[in-house]
């Protein structure tokens, strides 16, 4: 195990290097640059800035530089915050969206699986169609609606969270954290419901299951014990990719919260062409995404005897 | 199983109590304020939109940063209360200039102080015109100061002596600014973010003369000289400043602190505002004006704004290198129409390039709606109705307003002359590099006035100018240009700068559209807030009223 483990974490410099190359061949294709704006700085100045910051330099020099210095964890200045650096950037900003992703994560997955769970076990009844259509709608409401409506009732109507900002304000109970993470939860506890009542519904058809319904077990235990720790492996699997997303941030639920997360300075690094933090949050996604596809695999062994090897 | 469950639990149970750890890490003391408790303690809670790219004035560019910087560094003079074209001692409690206005002294006031303690002096205006101007440092602006005399060769090399520029020292508290002509505008000038003083010390301390993007603009690190000092900058939420105890006319500012937030979403901005987090937004979306100005008209205030709207031609397409086609594509287009219907926020329809308020500049009113005219102009380029009109693109950044206002003159261009365009949007960046390698037929532009003369608006449009983008070029107008560059007398140097505008829309290489105003929402708390063409309030002034309580 712990030699599969180690093995795919080597896995992990091959494949950030190939990230790390696609993108920054692929930020020198994309037209404009990070110093053009409306009001045209003179050539002489573009041409200075770009001597600053290297780029003045051909591709190649430019792309070996840079590589030297990520393999020493420094990810250069952002041309976007004049005064930091990527890595200062990812710091202060990263925090943010891990706090607003676990919680969010949480919410996906105790309403999710209860939802799934209750849906399974009331196959074509009330209690199905009822849990199913919220998440169908769940998955069919897009962030940019669902934030605004929560941001609304919670924040405008009923003041019970802010509307906009990091700051927690003393006249509404809610920590700003809470609504952005319900806006995104919602969404993922959707998908969750429905992975969760399909793997459910296959274990409960399974022969084993009828033994122990045979042999008196209680049916409370029957779902807990024997059902779901098969029933929840197609959820497992989904639960590392969508944590490692959860937990990079939202452009869109930062936006509209206003939540000075990592989402937006990703989405934004692209528009303003701040080449250094594209490159710098890409390879710091990419590296969760890898991490926690590998750990929702070992929890997948841990749960399911077959794929261990 | 049991172990498996068991390390789940106590995932989970670390998880949310790391969590609430970190509620509990968060200060909320100074931000939490209801509206009522904010206008008691006197706190402005304001957005300026996006978050600054920096807080260093001479790395700055945009208005953003502008309004941030003003609460903190004041230049040698600085914005009165209600009218933009008239200024109050800033730094300079006195200044006197010559006949022509070529070579003027400003006498830097005895009590101005640093932030730190240190006195203000005209040799820390030196230095920051100096790092302004060393090439090296990267100004984007660095082009405003060649008004000085010597100071494009010191920029461009061809003198390593800065004692050739025109702005000296000539003791602590005398600044002698020597400029290369006549310029009636400077004391609009000097208050642009390029003209503002830094301290030296503040400078020096994290770099060379120099170093870019270093640390001196965080909290802590900021030595200020104006009305006010930062607290605290947390990046895309919040810069917290202070009342600067140490500002010469302390005693004249009202507020202990403004609270700058970055909130770039214009919904979040409203939803803000009305969740009582906010005295004022920075604009209001458009589709929202109209319900403003029906139910809570005391709330939204629209004022003035010193921009222009318009599409830049490139004439070295076949029909458009046509004076007669350009301006028949001019006179067919109804402003009026496209502010009423689509911009409906009172934005006035342009008739000249130049907005109004410019002080004693009087707007040129040269083209209004005239279809009739614009046909026969057609016919008499060779196009009647259209015929044999190649088909161009319209050009504009990615924003629905902008889709909306290219569709009402594409049909407009239609209706009234028979010609088709086709609309094409393209990605901020991907615009700004197609207009600038003239890669377009017709591209939406718009351009903001830097300072209160017309010139911020027609010198962009010399030969060989980098924002010209037009391939235009007229050598009257240049030596129009370049002669009120040289005319003393302010009176008959805004008369040849109409004569220069008069020739720009006779052969107009460009489509006017509108003339801005800037639409927002204002708490009524909020005194002296008046408005204000540059949109640059001097802070000290602004006042808020215990009294009245937020209305919504």
């Amino acid at each position: 195990m712990i030699k599969v483990i180690a093995g795919r974490l080597l896995q992990l410099i091959p494949v950030l290097w190939v990230i790390l190359t696609l993108t920054f061949f692929m930020t020198k294709i994309v037209p404009g640059g990070p110093f053009s704006a409306e009001r045209q700085a003179t050539p002489e100045v573009i041409a200075q800035l770009n001597a600053y910051y290297g780029l003045d330099k051909p591709v190649w020099q430019q792309y070996l530089g840079y590589l030297s210095k990520v393999v020493r964890f420094d990810f250069g200045p952002s041309y976007t915050y004049q005064s930091e650096s990527v890595n200062e950037v990812i710091a202060r900003a990263f925090p943010i969206s891990l706090q607003i992703g676990t919680l969010a994560f949480f919410i996906a997955l105790i309403i999710g699986v209860t939802a799934g769970v209750v849906a399974a076990v009331n196959k074509n009844k009330l209690w199905d169609y009822l849990p199913m259509s919220i998440a169908m709608l769940g998955i069919c409401l897009p962030t940019f609606v669902l934030g605004p409506v929560l941001a609304l009732v919670f924040g405008l109507i009923l003041k019970l969270a802010p509307v906009s900002g990091w700051y927690g304000l003393n006249y509404v109970p809610l920590h700003p954290m809470v609504m952005p993470a319900v806006t995104l939860g919602l969404f993922y506890a959707a998908y969750i419901a429905r992975l969760t009542r399909g793997g459910m519904l296959d274990i409960l058809n399974q022969d084993f299951i009828r033994t122990a319904r045979a042999k008196g077990v209680p049916e409370h235990e029957i779902i807990f014990r024997h059902a779901m720790r098969g029933g929840l492996l197609p959820v497992v699997a989904f639960l590392g990719p969508s944590f490692a997303g959860l937990i990079s941030g939202s452009f869109v639920v930062e936006k509209v919260f206003n939540v000075p997360g990592l989402g937006q300075e990703f989405i934004k690094s692209v528009f303003n062409r701040d080449y250094p933090l594209i490159l710098g949050t890409v390879l710091f996604f990419g590296a969760l995404i890898v991490i926690f596809n590998l750990v929702s695999d070992v929890v997948q062994a841990l749960l399911d005897p077959r794929s261990r090897k | 199983m049991k172990t498996v469950m068991a390390l789940i639990s106590a995932l989970f149970l670390s998880g949310l109590l790391w969590v609430q750890a970190q509620c509990a890490i968060i200060d909320t003391s100074s931000y939490s304020l209801t509206l009522r408790e904010a206008n008691r303690n006197k706190i402005l809670l304001i957005t300026v939109g996006s978050e600054p790219r920096t807080l260093d004035p001479q790395a700055a560019q945009g208005v953003t940063e502008h309004h941030i910087i003003m609460a903190m560094i004041e230049g040698l003079v600085a914005p009165s209360l209600r009218d933009q074209s008239k200024v109050v001692p800033g730094m300079a409690d006195r200044w006197e200039h010559n006949e022509d206005s070529s070579i003027w002294t400003f006498h830097i006031g005895e009590d101005r102080e640093w932030s730190n303690g240190d006195p203000v002096t005209a040799h820390d205006f030196v230095f920051s015109y100096r790092r302004m101007l060393t090439a090296s440092f990267g100004a984007q602006y660095a082009e405003n100061l060649f008004i000085l005399k010597g100071a494009e060769d010191y920029y461009k090399g061809k003198t390593r002596d800065f004692d050739k520029v025109g702005v000296k020292a000539i003791d602590d508290h005398n600044l002698r600014i020597e400029l290369v002509g006549p310029t009636p505008y400077l004391l609009s000038l000097v208050q642009h973010d390029s003209w503002l003083p830094v301290n030296p010390k503040a400078i020096l301390k994290f770099g060379n003369i120099d170093t870019r993007d270093t640390k001196w603009t965080h909290a802590g690190n900021f030595i200020a000289n104006g009305p006010f000092v930062m607290k605290s900058w947390r990046p895309n939420d919040v810069i917290q400043v202070v009342r600067n105890p140490r500002y010469w006319d302390a005693a004249n500012v009202k507020l202990n602190g403004i609270n700058f937030y970055s909130i770039e979403n214009l919904n979040t901005q409203d939803r803000a505002f009305q969740a009582g987090q906010l005295h004022k937004t920075d604009q209001v979306s458009l589709d929202k004006v109209p319900y403003y100005r029906r139910v809570h008209p005391e709330l939204i205030r629209i004022d003035p704004y010193e921009g222009v709207y318009f599409y830049r031609l490139n004439i070295s397409r076949k029909a458009l290198d046509n004076p007669k086609v350009r301006l028949a594509l001019n006179l067919a287009v109804d402003r009026e129409a496209i502010v009423k219907n689509i911009l409906r926020e009172d934005q006035k329809p342009a008739t000249g390039f130049t907005p109004p308020g410019m002080g004693d500049y009087e707007p040129l009113k040269k083209h209004s709606y005239d279809p009739d005219r614009a046909r026969q102009l057609l016919a008499e380029a060779g196009y009647p109705n259209g015929k044999g009109f190649p088909k161009f693109t319209i050009h504009f950044n990615t924003l629905e307003s902008h889709r909306a206002i290219a569709e009402a003159i594409q049909q407009m261009w239609k209706e009234e002359l028979g010609i088709e365009v086709t609309l094409e949007n393209q990605e901020w960046k991907v615009y700004l590099d197609t207009q600038n390698s003239m890669n377009y037929d017709i591209s939406r532009s718009a351009w903001i006035g830097d300072f209160m003369d017309p010139v911020t608006f027609l010198s962009m449009w010399t030969t060989g100018n980098g924002n010209n983008n037009t391939h235009w070029s007229n050598p009257k107008y240049d030596a129009l240009i370049d002669q009120a560059a040289r005319t003393g007398d302010p009176q008959a140097r805004l008369e040849v700068l109409r004569q220069a505008e008069d020739i720009f829309l006779r052969e107009a290489p460009v489509v006017i559209i509108y003339w801005y105003t800037n639409a927002y929402l204002l708490q009524p708390s909020v005194q002296n807030w008046y408005p204000l063409v540059l949109g640059n309030h001097n802070y000290k002034y602004i006042d808020l009223k215990d009294e009245f309580e937020a209305t919504k």
